[in-house]
């Protein structure tokens, strides 16, 4: 899933300074899943803003309504009928569904109440890590498994470098060492002859090859 | 061939001495004269450090250029941190076209060690296919992206490798993996335990490496007890031994860099007898001046004419 | 036992203090409360095992969010007291009131209930 954190409220304090009217908008995806921005989240940012514009006595009046999906316009359509009662929309989905709202409703100020940090795991409730930047070619199978891209602090394609220690990265002790995960996991599925090949130089095409990247499936295309 | 003086040495079966040459942090020429002069006459070969502990510094590139008016043979260090193919494939056509005939491929620390950790590293290639990439430009006359080099770099290509970090099991593997991309010579992390580097070695001639690369054991003076526990305990993939520790704690703290060198000279000797090595490589960190000290002590001077 | 506490302590039942979540004790902030106590089971007396430790991690967190609002994080605390322990409950209405009223009413009261707060605070 797509996870992120949500913005601390002095940064959204500031942001909608201007603003008596807002619409702060969840996203019952990722966001929900990851505990950021779903229907709880919204509740808990629009009873923090209220309190605190409570405390510097300017009245701020909030709606909360949170969307099946931020990245479809089906979904973000049925905010038209009363979006326009608001100064301003505070999304808290990811950076793909804050801007498709914003690009739904050009007219309308659009502020982000999320910083989008990685596609990654639950690794136990209320944990999330990251596994994947969407480099656009994969090596899982080459790598045990484990993606040295998304999962080393220099993204080695031949790691480990000279600062894996026990297991962990020299970046962060907390942080396991991708490489030494490779490595245990090759030997554990008796592929350890495969560290002896060297990974050529990554062609990062499918990853920046210049603007946003798209994906078309001309059979499910309705034209 | 190439021009290297090293690989010359090398070649000759000469047991070689290299140090190494931290820029400054400005963009004062004097400052990194006043360190080569410490070691002239002292090396065969002189690293010049890349950003090391991604601190911005004079560019090893343009300290090469100094020294090498100096008269040394430069050993141009080069991190993939900082730069894409691009930039590293012009740097050593650069870095050729100006006489530097080694160059040491690193991947470099991470950036957040450094003063600026807010930047955003690069690590296009990593320090395996970097090795691969000089190779193929001086052997093939060919860049990564298939176009031709006119004027090949003749380059003599070395690496770094830690023997006493982890998963130690495939640490000689890797080197392998280096020799294959085209590793020349290989400079190790410092060491104290020669217990564990002598395994590490073992591995290397199981595989024969040590006569397709030659293999130059790193040694870095302890100043202190203190540094020693620093060492230890907070620089990562670091093996330093209890007994070197108490050893130093064992002698009054005005000693205790004098018996620091002492270890230092006795460790060279020691590693000088390990099958395989071929040179050491003095890292006297901020400790120049002590270079030419430990090389007599060693055993190691005068140096043949360059 | 007919003990008595102060009548300024509202009382709302819930099957379990993990059922009090950020949202309901931010509201009743909004409502013009000036602080809240969860009373709940000792530790290990939990019905349903681990409800009291879930309610006593979220009013960390609630703390994190007064904080950021600005209010003090002390107006939300956590309480353990036994179901049949009567004199524990008097004890710490009596405790929390008093913190309450030394940090003051809430800033975030709206100004009418701030008139009625002087009262209250100054009785």
């Amino acid at each position: 899933m797509i996870v992120g954190n949500r913005k601390p409220l002095e940064e959204i304090q500031e942001m909608i300074k201007p603003y008596k009217k807002i619409l702060i908008l969840g996203c019952r995806e990722c966001i929900t899943v990851c505990a950021a921005g779903g229907e709880r989240e919204v509740a808990v940012l629009a009873s923090e803003l209220k309190l605190s514009r409570t405390k510097e006595g300017r009245e701020i009046e909030i709606k909360e309504f949170t969307l099946e999906r931020q990245c479809d316009y089906e979904y973000i359509d049925q905010i038209k009928p009363f979006v326009d009662e608001y100064e301003a929309v505070v999304s808290m989905a990811c950076g793909a569904g804050i801007q498709y709202t914003a690009e739904r409703f050009p007219q309308k100020i659009v502020l982000p109440a999320i910083n989008t940090t990685f596609l990654g795991v639950t690794l136990e409730q209320g944990v999330w890590s990251e596994r994947c930047q969407g480099c656009g070619d994969c090596v899982l199978h080459l790598t045990g498994g484990i993606c040295p891209v998304a999962r080393c602090a220099k993204s080695l394609f031949n790691g480990p470098c000279g600062g894996s220690s026990n297991g962990k990265c020299e970046v962060n002790k907390d942080t396991d060492c991708a490489w030494q995960l490779i490595v245990d996991r090759l030997k554990t599925l008796g592929q350890l002859d495969r560290y002896e090949d060297i990974i050529p130089a990554k062609d990062w095409k499918p990853s920046r090859e210049g603007g946003p990247r798209v994906r078309i499936r001309e059979d499910l295309r309705l034209d | 061939m190439t021009q290297s003086n090293i690989e010359r040495l090398l070649e000759k079966g000469v047991f070689v001495v290299t140090s190494e040459c931290g820029p400054p942090k400005g963009a004062d020429a004097e400052a990194v004269r006043k360190k080569g002069s410490l070691l002239k006459g002292v090396v065969d070969a002189v690293n010049v450090t890349d950003n090391q502990t991604s601190v911005v510094r004079m560019s090893s590139f343009a300290s090469c250029l100094i020294l090498k008016e100096m008269g040394f043979d430069p050993i141009l260090q080069m991190v993939c941190r900082d730069r894409n193919r691009i930039a590293i494939q012009s740097d050593i056509l650069g870095a050729a076209a100006h006489g530097i005939n080694n160059i040491l491929c690193l991947s470099g620390d991470h950036q957040s060690f450094g003063d600026h950790p807010g930047g955003k590293n690069v690590f296009d290639i990593d320090s395996m296919q970097l090795i691969q990439t000089v190779r193929t430009m001086r052997d093939e006359g060919r860049l990564i992206g298939g176009e031709e080099v006119k004027g090949r770099p003749n380059l003599f290509i070395g690496a770094a490798e830690n023997p006493f970090a982890d998963p130690f099991e495939i640490r000689a593997m890797r080197l392998g993996k280096k020799v294959k991309a085209g590793c020349q010579f290989l400079q190790t992390q410092c060491i104290y335990n020669l217990e564990k580097f002598g395994k590490w070695m073992e591995m290397v001639r199981e595989r024969g490496l040590h006569e397709k690369c030659a293999i130059l054991a790193g040694v870095t003076p302890l100043k202190s007890a203190g540094m020693a526990r620093y060492m230890k305990t907070s620089v990562p993939g670091m093996d330093v031994p209890d007994e070197l520790i108490d050893r130093l704690k064992g002698v009054p703290k005005e000693k205790q860099a004098e018996e620091g060198i002492k270890i230092c000279v006795e460790m060279i000797q020691q590693l000088k007898e390990v099958p395989g090595v071929r040179g050491v490589h003095i890292m006297a960190i901020e400790w120049e001046e002590k270079v030419a000290e430990i090389a007599k002590a060693a055993g190691l001077s005068p140096r043949p004419e360059a | 036992m007919r003990l008595s506490y102060p009548t300024n302590v509202k009382i709302i039942k819930v099957p379990c203090t993990g059922r009090v979540d950020a949202v309901t004790v931010l509201k009743s902030f909004e409502s013009g409360v000036d602080g809240v106590y969860l009373a709940g089971c000792e530790i290990g007396d939990c019905h349903f095992i681990k409800g009291n430790i879930r309610a006593k991690k979220r009013v960390v967190y609630m703390k994190e969010l007064l904080k950021e609002v600005g209010l003090e994080p002390e107006r939300v605390e956590m309480y353990h007291i036994a179901t049949s322990d009567g004199p524990r409950f008097a004890q710490v209405a009596k405790e929390m009131t008093e913190k309450i009223r030394a940090l003051g009413p809430s800033p975030v009261r709206g100004p009418e209930k701030t008139e009625e707060a002087k009262e209250v605070f100054e009785a």
